[in-house]
This record gives C-alpha cells, sequence and structure tokens, in this order.
C-alpha cells in the first residue's frame, strides 16, 4: 500500500517534469536548439505570479491581484519573454563559417539570457523563496485509503491536455505541418513555401506556454517560489527528455513520468542527497548506452514529433 | 603588493588555466560543458591528498593532474561517440553526477568541505598559467594543433584526409581535462579550502562563455576572453557604484543610494553574451584579425589573403 502510495505520488510530481520536458523537446525537435532559458521562463512565471499576488502590479498601476489573475499575468511574461529570446537567438543570426561549434549560437545566447534573467529577478525580487498565496493544497482526495491531493489532480490532467493539444495541433494544423517540415529540413521547408520568418516564433510561444503553465501548477502545488525553483525542474525535465529520447513528445512524456518515479525511489530507499547523482548517472548512461532514448531516433530532426 | 590585487591574480591565472582546458575541447569542435567536475576532480584530488597524507605540493598538483587527465580519457571515449546537443548533455550530467558523488561522500567532507594545510602565493599559478599558454601555443603550431583546426573547421573533410578523428579529439579532449584539473588543484592550494558548492552548473557556464567569446579559432581567444571577464566584476565593483550615483544624481538625490546589486555584473555579462552572439558569433579573436595584426609579416599575410578570399 505505501509503495502504491509512493507511485501515485511520483506520478505527480513527474506530471511537473513532463511539462517541462516537453518544452525541452519540442525546440530540440524542430530547432535542434537546447534552450538553456526554458528553466528560467519557468521561475519567471512564479516569480512574476507572486510579485503581482503580493504587491500587485508595477509602478503602482493596482493592488495585489488575485491569484489566478497573478499567474495568468506571470504566463504572458514567460511567453513574451519566450519571444525576445526567439529575436536574439535565431532571428538576428545568420551563419556565415560553417564551422562545427556554430550550432552552438543558440545555445550560448540562450545560457546569457538564463544570466540576465535570474539576475534580475534577483535583483527585483531578492533571493528568498516565498510563499505562494495559493488555494490550499492540502485538500486530498481519498480513493480507498490512497490520497490524492487535488491541486495535483489538476497538474496532472492540465498536463495530459496539453500534451494531447499538443500533438493535434502538429499533427492536424498547418503550422504544426510548417513545424514538422521545418524539423525535417529547414532549407527544404523554406524553399517549398513554409514561412520559417513566421512559424519558428510560434515554436518559442509554444515553450513560453508550457514553462509559464508548468511554473504556474508548481506555485499552487507547493505554495512556495523562488528564483532558484528552475535549476531544479530544468534537470529532472532535461533528464527526463534524454531518458525518452530528444525531440519526441510522448519519449519526453514518459521520461518525465520515469525521472519522478526514480526520484521517489531513490528517496525512499536511499534519501534525498542520492537524486541528483542518480538522475544525473541514468542520463549520463541513458546518452552513453542508448542514446536515441526510449523513443527517439538517433538524428536530430528526422521527423520525429 | 595587496592582498586585493595578489588574489586577482591567483584567481586571473586559475581561469585562464581552466579556459585553457576547455579551450582543447572546444578547438576540436566538441563543446565542454563539463568544466566544473574536471575542476572539481583536480581540486579535490589537491586537497584531499594534502589534507590526508600531508603531500607536498607540486606532487598533488602533478597527481591532479593526471587524475583529472585520465577520467578525462576514460569519459571522453563513450562521450565523443555522441555529437552536438548530445555531446552538451552529457558533459553537463558527467559534471553534475561528479559534484553529486563529492556530496555524498563522507570521505571527501561532503557538503562541509575541506580545508588544505597548504598554501600558496599568487605567482605560483602565474608561473603555471604562463606555462599553460605557451604550451597550448607550441600545441597549435604543430601537426596535432593543424589537425585540431581541421576538425574544428570541417570534420567530414579532415576525416577524408586521412586525420584520425577519434584520436585527435580523445587526445585534447583530455589534455583539457588535466588542464582543468590543474586549474582546479591551484585553486585548492591558492585559497586553502575546497567545498563541493563552488564547482556548480553555473562555473561550467562561464568557463565555456569566456571561451567562446575570446574565439576558438586561435590560442589567443581564451586568454582574451577569461583575461576580459575575471577584470571585468572587479572593474564593475567600483564603476557601478559611481554610475549608479551619477545617474541617480541626475534628479538630484545623490546622498542616499544603496550600492547596487552584485548581481548586475552577471547581468552584464549576460547582455554582453547576446550582443556577441548577434554581432560577432565567432569570438573576439579571429584567426583574420591575429594574422592582420602581424604586421611584421606583411607581405606573407597579404599574400595568403589574396588566395583565401579570391
Amino acid at each position: 500500500m505505501l509503495l502504491l502510495q509512493q507511485i501515485i505520488n511520483s506520478v505527480m510530481l513527474g506530471s511537473v517534469y513532463v511539462t517541462v520536458a516537453v518544452a525541452f523537446t519540442l525546440t530540440i525537435g524542430i530547432l535542434n536548439f537546447l534552450n538553456f532559458t526554458i528553466p528560467t521562463l519557468f521561475m519567471l512565471t512564479g516569480m512574476t505570479g507572486w510579485a503581482i499576488a503580493y504587491w500587485g502590479l508595477p509602478m503602482g498601476l493596482s493592488g495585489p491581484l488575485p491569484w489566478p489573475v497573478a499567474l495568468v499575468i506571470g504566463i504572458l511574461v514567460a511567453v513574451l519573454a519566450s519571444l525576445v529570446v526567439e529575436r536574439f537567438t535565431f532571428r538576428y543570426l545568420k551563419t556565415r563559417y560553417g564551422d562545427s561549434t556554430e550550432h552552438a549560437i543558440p545555445l550560448v545566447s540562450s545560457l546569457g539570457f538564463l544570466l540576465v534573467l535570474e539576475n534580475l529577478v534577483q535583483i527585483g525580487y531578492g533571493n528568498d523563496s516565498q510563499r505562494f498565496p495559493g488555494p490550499d493544497a492540502d485538500l486530498t482526495l481519498n480513493i480507498g485509503g490512497l490520497f490524492v491531493r487535488i491541486p495535483q489532480l489538476v497538474s496532472l490532467l492540465v498536463t495530459v491536455a496539453i500534451v494531447v493539444g499538443l500533438t493535434l495541433l502538429l499533427k492536424r494544423s498547418r503550422i504544426g505541418r510548417g513545424l514538422r517540415a521545418i524539423a525535417e529540413n529547414p532549407d527544404a521547408a523554406n524553399i517549398l513555401g513554409v514561412d520559417t520568418a513566421r512559424v519558428v516564433p510560434v515554436v518559442f510561444m509554444l515553450t513560453g506556454l508550457l514553462c509559464g503553465l508548468a511554473g504556474a501548477l508548481f506555485a499552487v502545488n507547493y505554495g512556495e517560489v523562488s528564483p532558484f525553483m528552475g535549476e531544479d525542474i530544468g534537470t529532472k525535465a532535461i533528464a527526463g527528455m534524454v531518458i525518452g529520447g530528444l525531440g519526441s513528445i510522448w519519449g519526453a512524456v514518459l521520461g518525465g513520468l520515469v525521472v519522478g518515479l526514480l526520484e521517489m525511489m531513490t528517496v525512499h530507499f536511499f534519501g534525498a542527497d542520492t537524486v541528483q547523482v542518480v538522475v544525473w548517472g541514468a542520463l549520463l548512461l541513458t546518452l552513453i548506452a542508448y542514446p536515441q532514448g526510449l523513443f527517439g531516433h538517433n538524428s536530430i530532426g528526422k521527423g520525429k514529433l | 603588493m595587496s592582498g586585493y590585487m595578489s588574489g586577482i591574480l591567483s584567481i586571473l591565472a586559475i581561469n585562464i588555466i581552466f579556459a585553457y582546458g576547455i579551450f582543447l575541447a572546444v578547438a576540436t569542435g566538441q563543446l565542454n560543458l563539463g568544466g566544473a567536475g574536471f575542476q572539481a576532480v583536480g581540486a579535490y584530488a589537491a586537497a584531499y591528498l594534502t589534507a590526508t597524507f600531508g603531500l607536498s605540493v607540486p606532487l598533488t598538483l602533478l597527481f591532479g593532474v593526471v587524475l583529472a587527465g585520465l577520467v578525462g580519457v576514460a569519459i571522453a571515449f563513450p562521450i565523443l561517440r555522441t555529437k552536438g546537443v548530445y555531446l552538451v548533455l552529457a558533459t553537463f550530467a558527467f559534471a553534475e553526477v561528479i559534484t553529486g558523488a563529492i556530496l555524498n561522500s563522507e570521505e571527501l567532507g561532503g557538503a562541509m568541505g575541506i580545508s588544505v594545510p597548504a598554501y600558496v602565493d599568487w605567482y605560483v599559478p602565474v608561473i603555471m598559467a604562463v606555462c599553460v599558454i605557451g604550451f597550448v601555443f607550441y600545441v597549435m603550431s604543430t601537426r596535432f594543433g593543424l589537425a585540431m583546426r581541421a576538425i574544428h573547421d570541417d570534420e567530414q573533410v579532415s576525416d577524408l584526409m586521412g586525420v584520425s578523428i577519434r584520436g585527435v579529439k580523445v587526445v585534447a579532449f583530455g589534455i583539457g581535462a588535466a588542464l582543468a584539473g590543474l586549474s582546479g588543484g591551484l585553486y585548492a592550494v591558492s585559497y586553502s579550502y575546497v567545498e563541493v558548492q563552488s564547482f556548480n552548473a553555473l562555473l561550467s557556464i562561464y568557463v565555456l562563455l569566456y571561451v567562446l567569446l575570446g574565439g576558438t579559432q586561435t590560442a589567443w581567444g581564451p586568454l582574451v576572453g577569461a583575461t576580459f571577464f575575471t577584470i571585468l566584476p572587479e572593474v564593475l565593483r567600483d564603476a557601478l557604484p559611481a554610475l549608479k550615483t551619477a545617474v541617480v544624481g541626475l534628479f538630484g538625490d545623490a546622498d542616499n543610494v544603496a550600492p547596487p546589486d552584485e548581481s548586475w555584473r552577471f547581468v552584464i555579462l549576460g547582455l554582453m553574451t547576446i550582443l556577441m552572439m548577434v554581432i560577432r558569433p565567432e569570438g573576439l579573436v579571429t584567426r583574420t584579425m591575429v594574422e592582420n595584426l602581424q604586421f611584421w609579416k606583411k607581405g606573407a599575410t597579404s599574400a595568403r589573403r589574396e588566395v583565401t578570399e579570391g
């Protein structure tokens, strides 16, 4: 029974990882770009949401707003920030030299954004973790002796809805076809009439939206936000993405859940300090022994969304 | 020399050695985002051997270098099968595993760190840095350096021309890891204390940024990048409060200004990174720039440029 309860808890924990892992895998699958701003966007939603719920809009535009409104504004901030990132990691960057570290240029820019955003938030809101004034996170459902917390259940449902919606968007819509074409071969997609300049920002909007939703769900579930909340989640999400296979959405879903389970089991059997070693060790082993992951293909950008 | 200046010189020398360690990997087209892991290996090897067995400083540094180099070669074989994003992730994961293992090790002090019963003055890291700079310049001028440069520019063509891609990459990665280990060992004996929290992911990011912003085409890049970004925060430490006072002074309230947050320095580093990638993604120092600066060989360079540009 205890084990079953642990598994339920790990699925709930994993659902936050899943959303962020899907954001990572989307950018890698379509643009072959490891976006290091993703954990920062996640944190940005949590912190701006907290600031608006606690202090109100900046420059005295309003008093403290109710937490759902604050979180929606927080998600919008993440989407906007993600679009700014798009400008400086893709739009203004032209490949000129063709040498082998060239693919790193967007990655390096995103590291720059990570430094800027994280430190700006620290300057604005301080280094401390803050209590998020959300709903009571301890509302629980008792199903035959197993406890499920209601906010966590909501998170899980939202995550499932996001993943299904995203799959449908990619499979069925015109934009989705464009995105898959770019993932396959950007140059050919361009020649065949996919407007890259209009389609690429969609990836970043989706990234911002996913991270924002994950950040909002995290704030509600754990009732606590901090400028460093993205680091841990980013770690676990990257591990989940790699285990599932880079560029595969369903792989990221499964990988996120596996990491949640791995974490719960590690804490249960070995204690909390060893989680880092186990999760990163699993990632490293997967990369070395089975680089395509559980669902991905060996090379990036070859039609696997 | 004041304590402040000698402290800056030590950390500058350590950062330069560290940057050259990462440079050797990046110069063969492999982004090594695990610098902190290799530095931690060197630092903890030096700290542990000094604290437990009381070995002398040169010996512990040597052990640190050899250990980090061996770890680098051992990890290079499996890791270098991966490319691009996978390689970045693998090196990053490696650093996290190393620091996580140290954190959980009772023997290595865990979260408490180890205090090192040895101390070296600033000139030791500086002399080592000069040696490392000379060594890397020499390596880049040899046939091996040429092979590294060829792989950096085009891996497939180098392979066709008979360059052993795997061999060059593994050796470059291994030497780079050894240099990162050396910087770690020097860190341990310069500060007489190591704690695993200082070898975090941000450190790996910073050192990679030094190298990439300095430029990976020539051996000048890491020197310029590491020097610039080590000195910059120190300059800003004085310049930022002055700037803030001046700006606030315009509005006539200069007396009660709190000094700006330390974080501004990192904001500036981040902004410079973003701008640099837009304006000059190949880094500050490029091959053409170095050739143009060698005015004493003017005839030779202009002839060469005609060939390459014509």
